[in-house]
């Protein structure tokens, strides 16, 4: 029984928590709150574990109200998405507990909204119908915008202006295209609209190609690539430490929805609308990462050089998928999920360096010593390393994967140049950050400001999560490994979606 | 009617890309209200447009297309909520700011503090 509605659960967790959370629980409401947030995120790990096994052979697709595909709105956990939905959990769990600890007081409503986002995001990645995914991303969008402006502040409010101005005409852009769409297609299920789009010919297939380049748009908006990156270093440098941990998936979900639409709809099997903006991709990939480097080394602020890394993490992820391979996509995934959780780990470590150095806060100058110094020090150089890419963490094996994807000349030429390039200039940003705040101290007697050993807790598991796919990246690697090759063989999908070949 | 209606869609998207573009917060906001009313006709639209027909399959010959008004009252319900977020939004600015500029006159010192 509970096995059969499995894919709607991870949906289902998060709702109905935050209805619960908006009840008024007397005096001390918060306590209650943040039990029913942990609790949701708990049982967000479990199920989200649940169905990665389950949607392991195939696809597993739920149909809402019974309505077959094409028909009605239908849920698809294959393995892609139920990957993304388990590592969105794992990163949700450490974020709330930090949070817990008198963050989510600064202003009402952060747990509701919390849980909000959470559902908005984990239904862009279950999502199987393109309407539904423009839905779910003005649940995550509409809660995005309110946790964004958390805690309150000018320079919050200004970023947060740009930010949802920026994002509605991105919604527009967004709706455009999917009435370019249906009206040639006549559906917007992803699964019917690959098929349906393969077949078409002439002015119909160049009118479908806008529409799919307009898509396009929309999710480089999302997932900040380079001429519609602007929004993010400021956004996400401006707010509180957890809504920019908890936004560390938030890029991810547009290269997601790239991944999705652009392998299984404008994939190789599209006919007149093969392959379509993979070009663009590329340039513009490449064009991030090296933008996002230069911001990394220009940035004096710790904040902003971790807002940079995130745009680094975008433009390498793009770039290498738009080379179309297994290998390339398998790469992706994987740094997917170590860009990720160490993003996130950075955004908390540095709201805590940032309080306990007082005035100076985050920005890269010469400060006090911090009250929690010793701590502090060894899990920033733990962070460091694996964002850097250095052996033993992660990051190295994600690079490794990386650059091995580049296989023809003209790849190489072009992508080990700025993938190294970049490493070397973050190694240089976060080493000069690294010794001016915890070597080059004022004497005297340390910051007064300590955090309790059990907010630290949270930053340790995101380190520890780091370590973990460290050593199952074989593992991890198999795994992503199947997700590439379904991605770049969308017909298994199409089956379990459509219920079998004959369907057309 | 199928060019009149494009014709106003066109200059609906026209004028709203060019509110967009000022440097103010209300005429974006009007701009970006504007810009939904284009994108909920142009929806409309996707389904072809048929003048006095139902939407039920099978009663007549031609029908008109129920889905894309299905579509249409979604994205109304979305884009009020957005935009009314959007005026409070503009409103606070306002009022903290002291400007309703979109951009800081000059931005680089405030880099680096929250």
């Amino acid at each position: 029984m509970l096995s059969q509605h499995l894919v709607i659960l991870p949906l289902l967790i998060p709702m109905v928590t935050a209805l619960l959370q908006l009840l008024p629980w007397g005096e001390s409401p918060q306590r209650y709150r943040r039990a029913l947030g942990m609790l949701s995120c708990t049982l967000l790990i479990v199920c989200a574990t649940f169905l990665l096994i389950s949607s392991a052979s195939s696809p597993l697709v739920y149909a809402l109200g019974s309505w077959q595909a094409p028909f009605g709105i239908v849920l698809v956990a294959d393995g892609l998405s139920s990957l993304m939905v388990l590592l969105t959990a794992v990163l949700a769990f450490p974020v709330l507990w930090f949070a817990c600890y008198g963050e989510d007081n600064l202003g009402s409503h952060f747990q509701a909204l919390f849980q909000f986002q959470l559902l908005g995001i984990i239904g862009a990645f279950l999502t199987g119908d393109l309407f539904n995914l423009f839905v779910f991303f003005e649940v995550l969008l509409i809660s995005s915008y309110a946790l964004l402006m958390h805690g309150g502040g000018k320079l919050k409010l200004r970023a947060t202006l740009h930010y949802v101005l920026l994002n509605l005409t991105g919604s527009a852009v967004f709706l455009i295209s999917l009435g370019v769409l249906y009206g040639i297609t006549g559906t917007l299920n992803m699964a019917d609209l690959a098929l349906k789009i393969a077949t078409l010919e002439g002015d119909n297939a160049s009118i479908a190609r806008a529409g799919g380049l307009l898509l396009l748009i929309v999710f480089a908006l999302k997932a900040a690539l380079l001429p519609l990156y602007f929004w993010l270093p400021q956004a996400y440098a401006m707010t509180t430490g957890t809504v920019a941990a908890l936004f560390a998936i938030m890029t991810k979900v547009g290269i997601y929805a790239i991944i999705r639409v652009f392998t299984l709809i404008f994939g190789d099997d599209s006919g007149a609308a093969a392959l379509l903006g993979y070009d663009w991709l590329w340039w513009l990939g490449l064009g991030t990462l090296a933008i996002g480097a230069i911001g990394v080394l220009g940035s004096r602020d710790l904040r902003l050089v971790i807002s940079y890394l995130v745009v680094i993490s975008v433009g390498t992820m793009l770039t290498v998928f738009s080379m179309n391979s297994e290998r390339s996509i398998s790469a992706v995934m994987y740094y997917m999920l170590h860009s990720t959780l160490i993003t996130a780990a950075l955004f908390l470590l540095v709201d805590v360096i940032a309080k306990q150095r007082g005035k100076t806060a985050s920005r890269i100058i010469k400060g006090r010593r911090m009250a929690q110094h010793a701590a502090l020090g060894i899990m920033f150089f733990i962070a460091a390393i694996a964002i850097i890419g250095m052996p033993p963490f992660s990051g190295f094996i994600g690079k490794l994967l990386i650059l091995e994807a580049a296989r023809t000349g003209a790849q190489v030429a072009l992508l080990w140049p700025l993938v190294l390039g970049s490493t070397f200039l973050v190694m240089v940003a976060l080493s000069r950050a690294g010794s001016r705040m915890f070597w080059h101290t004022f004497e005297g007697k340390p910051g007064d400001v300590t955090h309790p050993q059990g907010q630290l807790i949270p930053i340790g598991m995101l380190l520890a999560a780091i370590i973990g796919i460290t050593v199952f990246a074989d593992v991890i690697n198999q795994f992503v490994e199947r997700i590439a090759y379904d991605a770049m063989h969308p017909a298994a999908y199409i089956e379990a979606v459509l219920g079998g070949p004959d369907v057309k | 009617m199928e060019a009149l209606y494009a014709t106003t869609v066109g200059m609906l998207t026209a004028c709203s890309i060019y509110l967009i573009l000022r440097g103010r917060s209300f005429p974006i906001v009007i701009g970006i209200t504007m810009l939904s009313y284009a994108v909920n006709l142009f929806l409309f639209s996707t389904g072809r447009l048929v003048m006095n027909e139902l939407p039920i399959i099978g009663n007549q010959a031609s029908y008109t297309d129920p889905l894309p008004q299905a579509l249409v009252l979604t994205a109304i319900v979305i884009g009020f909520a957005m935009t009314a977020y959007s005026i409070i939004l503009a409103v606070r600015v306002r009022g903290e700011l002291g400007t309703d500029e979109v951009n800081e006159p000059d931005s680089s010192d405030a880099e680096g503090q929250r």
